[in-house]
């Protein structure tokens, strides 16, 4: 076996040298019954050559966004990743590593992580954030937890704008815990939140609104906040889709107490939606109830500059049951490469690539509602998604696009029964426009 | 060449400390389609006046040198033995990173039509399968996205069925000996955790556990083999003690890199268990994730699995299945770590079952042998024939005036990454190694020369050992002050700090 170095005599000599007749009589500890006796029933060893046969066989019976236009959204964005990513994190150095337990020998993942930690603060306008957690739903979990926490109050006060898969992973972190999940219904004509729905009580630990929401329009938070905290509740912010951060005013400015988001979008491929980035951003008072890891400054003897994971008596390995969070492995190597990604478009690049997205999706929104039979579901701001009212059944839309090579869109009565008409529709800086002619071709033979 | 900086082993700076107004490294395609002046899609208080001020202005060649050189700080896998206990830190082959790449995985959308899916879904299906053979286990989730994960999911999935059988439970029985992950999981799920001890053996005490095992308990936590390296000898009275008072057995399958091809947990009565595909399985560990834990349960819990769940239709074609009305509900959005998902099934098919089975014999044959010439050396604190690790302890070593972490420190000297410290928190002192199979006899024999070398600076010149390491760029950090006074990010006015000038030398890191 190849990863193996040892060889059947180097094997036979080291049995010996402790003194083992057999492999087998390393295992007298397990009882005779339960040991195998045969192998297990699995394929039999593929030689690189025909693994790479059998995987390139399995991907091209996927659509992927090389072969397809994909108009899809929805918490997985279709971005252009620079080259230098995939070059700087295929460094074995990067990869092959695990959690920075050892200052002295990972300052390499630990700076990397203090400069994501600062990326994160600047785009978000908050004052601190975390070293990743698993993905944007989890993230928003976890900060329920954390409001809970914070708050010792029962009642979540959730937009039913947030995406709804994000929705259920807090439904059910939560369910046991007893804690009451009260939905907010979005403006029907706008498609965001209108202030007098806001309706938070003593209650209330965190009040939750997604920005740009599900439907792809932009919320005020301001006045959200505003309500959130009249009544001692945290003001939390989910963002699916970062690069709006390039454009949109940062929470942090707008009364955010905690902002959680999926950072896909900054340089991490589409991966059938994993591994992804979870972003935890909050205020500097709320530190020490924050989950995962957090990276920290720190001096040698010398007074010499060094970073450490800190605050570690928040975490599992300390504290055990009184964690504030069970996390352990996060998705560090995720962050780096949204640290590589961001530094790579830095103030000019991230504007511009969030202008090209709200340029496209606005010219293919603006060319939608034009053709007979097609309107704009809501009316309110968007940034790089938008839903689309169809007369024509939404399958068969979707169907006469995909002949065409075209992903168009989400249909949205899973979600939302009462938008059964609806799809929503995201373009991105990736979608070339004769992409996105051919999509109002198709619409208009319909 | 006087009072110039060394080019290889000087400071880096942070990104934003490079920063200089003008540079650039990304490029866009034109704009291609017509504009409108953005404030007629996007209301213009919604937007954004700061300029991003802050972000980083530097070129392509700024990014490539200042992340290469960071990764140079970092030791790794690639460049030798990391045997950080418990974390299974084995070669990640590089075949996998192929795989993750094919386009049609790494540039597939989540929300895809499922006819289009074909392939992701297969690869996750054919994974289960796989999983579910190698545990002896009916079915399972893929969506936890880490060992942590995968043990809520689980713990949820054990209160979804005592409460169908009408007997919620309130407690969950966690060895002394365990992760700290195990606890923190079952406060999470609203469980009540009650610690049970280890004998002098360092096994589960059959009689505690006996005692704890009432009407109360949902679930033992069981790590196996546990955190000493041990297998639970007494694994079916423990399963029979536990099923007889009505509560499920968790496994932590953690250290699962002893028993692939060897045992499986479900013939053992194990109700769940998830796996760690980042240690098993052989995806790199990415400094911290990303990892997988997918969770395998009994056929009594299946109906409680997350949604959605991958069916196979009549007609051979695979499906979604939301219509799961017993189902806990989703622990992630979309499906799992994909990408760490599919580097895990192709390690599984080049292995084979015969070279799954070499993993979990090469790893214990390498634990035992490190165990059996060290120990003189250093005390074991419960010798016992162990699996894929042993837990040395610092005891002999301490009369010197030295402890676990300056031998650990020490080890970075000696170009070794050191072993885990955090736990088994019941041995003082403690050195957790598990070498993996994957290290060969002559690196182990360079960890034990190592080792040995260590405890005799301990004897002759502790000081030495105390101070370690000497041969990083940075000494030891003070992470209490670190601690007390939180610096989590970069600002302008850091910048001024004692050690940002780029002129004084630094000792170089450890090279390849």
């Amino acid at each position: 076996m190849r990863y193996i170095p040892n060889s059947p005599q180097e094997r036979a000599e080291m049995l010996r040298a402790i003194g083992c007749a057999t492999i087998e009589e390393l295992f007298r500890s397990i009882p005779e019954k339960f040991r195998l006796r045969e192998p297990l029933r699995l394929p039999a060893a593929r030689s690189e050559a025909e693994l790479l046969a059998f995987f390139r066989e399995l991907a091209a019976r996927n659509a992927a966004a090389t072969e397809y236009a994909v108009f899809l959204g929805a918490g997985a964005y279709h971005h252009f990743i620079p080259s230098v990513v995939e070059a700087l994190i295929s460094r074995a150095e990067f990869f092959t590593v695990y959690t920075p337990y050892q200052p002295e020998i990972a300052q390499g993942t630990l700076q990397a992580l203090f400069e994501y930690q600062t990326l994160i603060c600047q785009l978000t306008g908050m004052e601190v954030a975390n070293a990743s957690l698993y993905d944007g739903s989890t993230a928003l979990a976890e900060a329920v937890l954390m409001a809970e926490r914070l708050t010792h109050r029962r009642e979540i006060l959730m937009a039913r704008s947030v995406h709804p898969e994000y929705r259920e992973v807090v439904r059910t972190y939560t369910r046991t815990l007893g804690l009451n999940v009260r939905l907010m219904e979005y403006d029907p004509e706008t498609g965001g939140l209108q202030v007098r729905a806001v309706t938070p009580s003593a209650e209330t630990a965190a009040v939750i609104v997604q920005s740009p929401n599900f439907f792809g329009v932009i919320e005020d938070l301001e006045a959200v906040a505003a309500r959130a905290h009249e009544v001692g509740a945290l003001f939390i912010v989910v963002i699916t889709e970062p690069i709006s951060l390039g454009l949109l005013r940062p929470p942090g400015e707008l009364g955010a107490d905690i902002v959680v988001g999926e950072g896909q979008s900054f340089g991490i491929p589409l991966s059938f939606g994993g591994p992804s980035l979870g972003i935890f951003a909050t205020r500097e008072r709320f530190v020490r109830q924050m989950p995962g890891r957090i990276v920290g400054r720190a001096f040698d003897a010398q007074g010499r500059r060094g970073f450490v994971m800190t605050l570690a008596t928040r975490e599992q390995y300390i504290r055990r049951e009184k964690a504030t969070s069970n996390i352990c492995t996060s998705q560090e190597l995720c962050a780096i490469m949204a640290a590589i990604y961001l530094s790579t478009m830095g103030p000019r690049g991230l504007r511009d690539v969030a202008e090209q997205n709200a340029q496209k999706a606005a010219y293919l929104a603006r060319e939608i509602a034009r053709q007979s039979g097609f309107r704009l579901r809501f009316s309110g701001s968007h940034f790089n998604e938008f839903v689309v009212h169809s007369e024509r059944p939404v399958a068969l839309v979707l169907e006469k696009l995909r002949e065409r090579k075209i992903l168009g869109g989400l249909p949205l009565e899973r979600y939302y029964p009462e938008l059964r008409d609806c799809f929503l529709v995201c373009v991105t800086e990736a979608i070339p426009r004769s992409a996105i002619e051919t999509y109002l071709r198709v619409l208009d033979e319909l | 060449m006087t009072g110039a900086p060394c080019q290889v082993t000087r400071d880096e700076a942070l990104i934003f400390e490079r920063s200089r107004p003008g540079r650039t490294a990304y490029s866009l395609p034109p704009l291609d389609v017509p504009t409108v002046p953005l404030e007629t899609w996007i209301e213009s208080r919604f937007l954004r006046a700061d300029q991003l001020a802050g972000l980083p202005e530097v070129s392509e060649v700024d990014v490539i040198r200042h992340f290469t050189r960071l990764s140079r700080w970092n030791y790794a896998v690639d460049l030798g033995m990391y045997p950080l206990g418990s974390c299974t830190m084995k070669y990640n082959p590089k075949v996998n990173e192929r795989v993750a790449r094919l386009e049609g995985f790494a540039q597939h959308h989540p929300l895809t039509p499922e006819e289009l899916s074909q392939g992701s879904l297969e690869v996750l299906k054919m994974l289960e399968e796989l999983l579910c053979e190698i545990t002896g286990m009916a079915a399972g989730c893929l969506q936890p996205a880490a060992g942590a994960h995968g043990e809520l999911t689980g713990l949820l999935l054990i209160r979804a069925c005592l409460e169908a059988r009408g007997d919620a439970r309130q407690k969950v029985l966690i060895p002394d000996s365990a992760h700290g992950t195990n606890p923190a999981s079952a406060a999470i799920c609203g469980y009540r955790v009650q610690t049970i001890p280890s004998t002098e053996r360092g096994l589960i005490d059959l009689e505690a556990l006996r005692r704890a095992a009432d009407s109360e308990v949902a679930a033992l936590m069981l790590t196996n083999p546990n955190t000493l390296g041990l297998f639970e000898e007494a694994i079916e009275e423990i399963v029979r003690i536990v099923h007889e008072a009505g509560g499920l057995v968790y496994m932590d399958g953690a250290n699962m890199n002893a028993l692939v091809g060897i045992a499986r947990p479900g013939d053992m009565g194990v109700d769940v268990i998830h796996l760690n595909i980042h240690k098993t399985f052989s995806t790199p560990h990415g400094g911290g994730g990303p990892g997988a834990g997918p969770v395998l349960v009994t056929s009594e819990l299946e109906p409680f699995l997350p949604v959605p769940r991958i069916v196979r239709r009549p007609d051979g074609t695979l499906a979604l299945d939301y219509d799961r009305p017993r189902s806990i509900g989703r622990v992630r959005a979309f499906y799992g770590n994909f990408g760490v998902l599919v580097r895990g099934l192709s390690y599984i098919l080049t292995m084979g079952p015969e070279g799954l089975r070499e993993v979990a014999e090469t790893a214990v044959l390498n634990a035992n042998y490190l165990a059996h010439q060290l120990k003189d050396t250093y005390e074991i604190a419960y010798p016992g024939p162990v699996m894929h690790e042993v837990v040395f302890s610092d005891k002999r070593q301490r009369a010197y005036g030295v402890r676990n972490v300056d031998i650990a420190k020490r080890l970075i000297d000696y170009g070794f990454h050191p072993p885990t410290m955090s736990f088994p928190l019941i041995v003082p002192g403690a050195l957790m190694v598990e070498p993996t199979e994957t290290e060969g006899r002559e690196e182990l024999d360079l960890f034990i020369a190592a080792m040995k070398a260590i405890d005799r600076e301990c004897r002759e010149n502790p000081e030495l050992v105390r101070t370690a390491p000497h041969q990083t760029r940075l000494g030891r950090l003070d992470e209490v002050s670190a601690a007390r006074r939180p610096v989590l990010r970069w600002r302008p006015e850091e910048s001024n700090a004692p050690s940002g000038s780029l002129s004084e030398k630094r000792v170089a890191s450890p090279e390849p």
